[in-house]
């Protein structure tokens, strides 16, 4: 088996001078898809924030394709591939669609731009025609597929996305799952928190369950069901 | 009035407002991205102008004119580069107050260092060549160069405009301007962008300064008036708003060319002239702005302010030991009019400190418990001078009745001011506070019939029994700690306890049922009583006052009395208004640079010790005391 591509052990969290997360272990494979669930609170959204380097933490080892990022400022964390997908999606509502993707635009490690526009309007057709859009006039959908398009056009080898299918349309969901499993299809690494039973199953191969900053569980995705409410065995 | 004469004072106001954009446009742009309201950008609008001054009278010919100018606005955002580079990355992370302090001291040393270089003199630079003609328009001769820069500012708007919108550094900007955390997070280096934006935010201010080298002089007090003049119009125009800030600027600049196109006018057979309202006419237009439209005319509303101060511990009332320290300090107090015989000096220097001390006080309630930070208390410290000064004076009243009128003439002016002041948050009530104080010292400074003007006011003595060194030192001390006691029992008492609730959450003080503004207008009030009891005390123990009472430095020195004793502890005010007088009283009087030095021991309080003298202390308490 290969080394997976993000090695997390032991990860601390603090939001000043309250601890967050307590010594959480988790690996993501290379082309895998990794749901975290837990209540709100647990630690799902803080442990993809210390991922990016967004929170102060520490850990024995957080590391992306063997390369240690523990304490690397989010922008350099970002340039080693990984892309981020924040959970109330932080659209620039000042700048439209195409200067939101323009603006997050870079090459990959291999300096190669893998998402040129037909490609991210062919996974995400609605965005061509919102191009020219501001922000602040989409609708919470489109600023999700925004969002993730935004992710996209940096180039990563791994993708957090936290609460993709959080206040958006049902219809919105399914699309956003489609997208999310061809990603996979196509190689890329996924880490997601989401409360979505439905899409987390459909998409992902295994599963962490976080309850008060600490790890609960861990298996495959197919034995989750029933874990965050303790009816599972 | 006439209109041709309108017209002269509307171009002459349009060329003012080019300047004054530049400067706003700097600020502004700075504040959006870093969050931070930089203090010293007056200064760079000063040193913009020195250094263009200087380098058209050595460069030569037409070229060398016009190259000089541009050199010093580069000059200016080189030296913006080093500034952030060198100081502000060590204060994004401080709070709000500190962050403006540690700005302000960087202005005192800047004009420190203009003061060395160029010396106290006015610089007046050469005329434009080319443009040192005049136009015919209506019947009205109009200064080419007064043309041109009517022209400059729409087209550097124009320039602005273009580099936001079109480019990726603009985009950039934008973006971080709403949200820099997710900035980072795609993968964009935020240091090298703040360098860059407070780099053309220092560049754009000192090029307002160098195009005004043909209209005036260099002056070393021109900093803080353009500061003041530059925040007005920020305020007015919204935060982070470029054409804001235009439009601001010559609503400010076409407000005052009216005032002085009107002249003296008739009311009532009442001959007003209008031309004196110059100076106030901007603040009020601010004034009615921010109770209209709290965001400005161009801003966004603002959102839940940043925590003023984070995690401070709650307050406890003074231990047995914290008692008795407490104690020895009044009875070392109150025997220092027996040293007037070894040293005649000291009663008169522990007066200096018990003023400096009740005002401290003052700015430290509204500051500490209120989560308020005045830039302009001396407005109050100097309605309490004044007031008794023209009581004692003027309507001869005895001392005690004309110290209650100073007092009462202060309230007045906190519970006016302080009630538009409450209503706002962080920077932008800071920036309010220093407005009204700035009119206050204007409309005293203007009003010579009554307040003499520059000259001030003399002779202003107390009677009997205070009209010797120790009464009046004694009375002093009685009307200080009555001051101190007053402010203990407040912020002990439920009133305090409402009050740091409105300032840590005040969406949840006022979910449960406080009401922030009025406690907040109430504590305003309380400071603004101290404060003028301070300046009552400050006119008597002087016999003479001045507008330099109330003038911005006097607000500056309180707040670094504040901060140098520690803004979490009510003994803070005490112990910094004690070691900020010895200090002064011993070291700045000694050197030319005094402004420089005080700028320094900012930088240093906020960089190393952001607990201030009473933090200090308690930490030092806490690790000699035993283990709990």
């Amino acid at each position: 088996m290969t080394a997976p591509l993000l090695e997390i052990d032991g990860l601390e969290a603090w939001y000043g001078p309250a601890q967050a997360l307590f010594g959480l272990s988790l690996t993501v494979g290379r082309g895998e898809a990794v749901a975290l669930i837990g209540r709100n609170g647990a630690g799902k959204s803080t442990t993809l924030k210390a991922v990016m380097g967004l929170v102060r933490h520490r850990a024995r080892r957080l590391s992306l394709g063997g390369a240690d990022i523990s304490g690397l400022p989010p922008h350099r964390v970002a340039r080693r591939g990984v892309g981020y997908v924040p959970e109330d999606r932080r659209i620039f509502i000042d700048l439209t669609a195409e200067e939101n993707l323009a603006l997050a635009r870079r090459p990959g490690r291999d300096g190669i731009d893998r998402w040129p526009p037909e490609r991210l309007f062919a996974l995400f057709p609605n965005l061509a025609e919102l191009r020219g859009r501001r922000g602040d006039a989409m609708s919470g959908g489109e600023q999700q597929m925004l969002a993730v398009a935004r992710a996209l056009v940096g180039n990563p080898d791994l993708l957090l996305l936290d609460e993709p299918s959080e206040g958006v349309a049902p219809i919105i969901v399914e699309e956003m799952g489609a997208a999310l499993r061809q990603l996979k299809a196509d190689g890329l690494s996924l880490l997601l928190s989401e409360q979505n039973a439905a899409l987390c199953e459909e998409l992902c191969d295994r599963a962490y369950h976080i309850d008060q900053g600490a790890l609960r569980w861990s298996g495959p995705m197919a034995d989750a069901r029933g874990i965050e409410d303790g009816t599972a065995e | 009035m006439t209109l041709d004469s309108l017209a002269f004072q509307m171009i002459n106001g349009l060329a003012s407002a080019s300047g004054l954009f530049f400067v706003a446009a700097g600020l502004s742009i700075i504040f959006g991205v870093t969050r931070i309201v930089n203090m010293a950008h007056g200064a760079f609008y000063m040193l913009g102008l020195y250094l263009a001054v200087t380098l058209a009278d050595r460069l030569p010919g037409p070229l060398g004119y016009w190259g000089g100018l541009l050199l010093a606005a580069l000059a200016i955002g080189l030296l913006g580069a080093a500034v952030e580079i060198l100081l502000l990355r060590r204060i994004y992370h401080v709070p709000e107050l500190y962050q403006l302090v540690a700005t302000f001291a960087l202005a005192l040393i800047l004009n420190d260092a203009a003061l060395w270089l160029w010396g106290p003199e006015d610089l007046l630079g050469p005329r434009a060549p080319g443009l040192k003609g005049s136009i015919e328009l209506i019947g009205r001769r109009l200064p080419e160069y007064d043309v041109f820069l009517a022209i400059a500012g729409p087209a550097v708007l124009l320039g602005l405009h273009l580099l936001m919108k079109r480019t990726r550094f603009g985009r950039t900007v934008r973006a971080a301007t709403q949200d820099r955390e997710m900035v980072a997070a795609l993968g964009i280096n935020p240091a090298l962008l703040f360098t860059a934006v407070f780099a053309l935010g220092a560049c754009l201010a000192g090029l307002g300064g160098a195009l005004q080298t043909a209209r005036e002089p260099a002056n070393l007090s021109l900093d803080l008036a353009v500061l003041g003049d530059a925040f007005v119009v920020v305020v007015i125009g919204g935060m982070g708003s470029i054409p804001g800030a235009y439009v601001a600027a010559v609503l400010v600049a076409l407000t005052k060319a009216l005032c002085i196109a009107l002249g003296t006018v008739d009311i009532t057979g009442w001959a007003f002239n209008m031309s004196k309202l110059t100076l106030v006419a901007e603040f009020l237009v601010m004034a009615l702005v921010l109770v209209l439209r709290p965001q400005g005319l161009f801003g966004r509303p603002h959102g839940a302010p940043a925590r003023g101060q984070a995690d401070e511990a709650p307050l406890r009332p003074l231990g047995a030991s914290g008692r008795t320290l407490a104690g020895l300090a009044l009875a070392a107090a109150l025997a220092v009019p027996l040293l007037a015989s070894a040293w005649a000096y000291a009663p008169v220097l522990a007066l200096d400190m018990l003023v400096a001390v009740l005002f401290a006080a003052s700015l430290h309630l509204v500051m500490g418990p209120g989560g308020m930070a005045s830039f302009g208390h001396a407005a109050y410290f100097g309605l309490g001078a004044y007031g008794t000064a023209l009581a004692a004076t003027g309507l001869g009243l005895p001392t005690v009745p004309a110290f209650g009128v100073g007092i009462l003439a202060a309230g007045a002016g906190a519970l006016v001011f302080g009630w538009f002041c409450v209503r706002l948050e962080g920077v932008y009530l800071a920036m309010l506070t220093l407005a009204f104080a700035q009119i206050v010292w204007s409309v005293i400074f203007q009003w010579e019939e009554v307040t003499g003007g520059s000259n001030g006011l003399i002779g202003i003595w107390p009677d009997w029994p205070f009209d010797s060194r120790a009464g009046l030192y004694l009375a002093a001390l009685a009307v200080t700690v009555a001051g101190l006691l007053m402010i203990r029992r407040l912020i002990h008492a439920p009133f305090g306890h409402a009050l740091r609730a409105g300032r840590d959450a005040r969406r949840r003080a006022e979910a449960s049922g406080i009401d922030v503004a009025g406690i907040r207008w109430l504590a305003f009030l309380a400071s603004g009583l101290l404060a003028g009891a301070a300046g009552g005390l400050y006119a008597f123990a002087k016999g003479s006052i001045s507008p330099e009472t109330l003038a911005v430095g006097r607000s500056i020195d309180a707040l670094v009395m504040v901060l140098l004793g520690g803004l979490s502890s009510p003994a803070g005010p005490v112990l910094g208004a004690g070691a900020f007088t010895l200090l002064q009283d011993m070291v700045m009087r000694e050197t030319a640079y005094w402004r420089a030095l005080l700028g320094a021991l900012i930088l240093a309080l906020v960089l190393l010790f952001p607990g201030g003298i009473a933090g200090g202390l308690s930490r030092l308490a806490a690790r000699w005391s035993p283990a709990r």
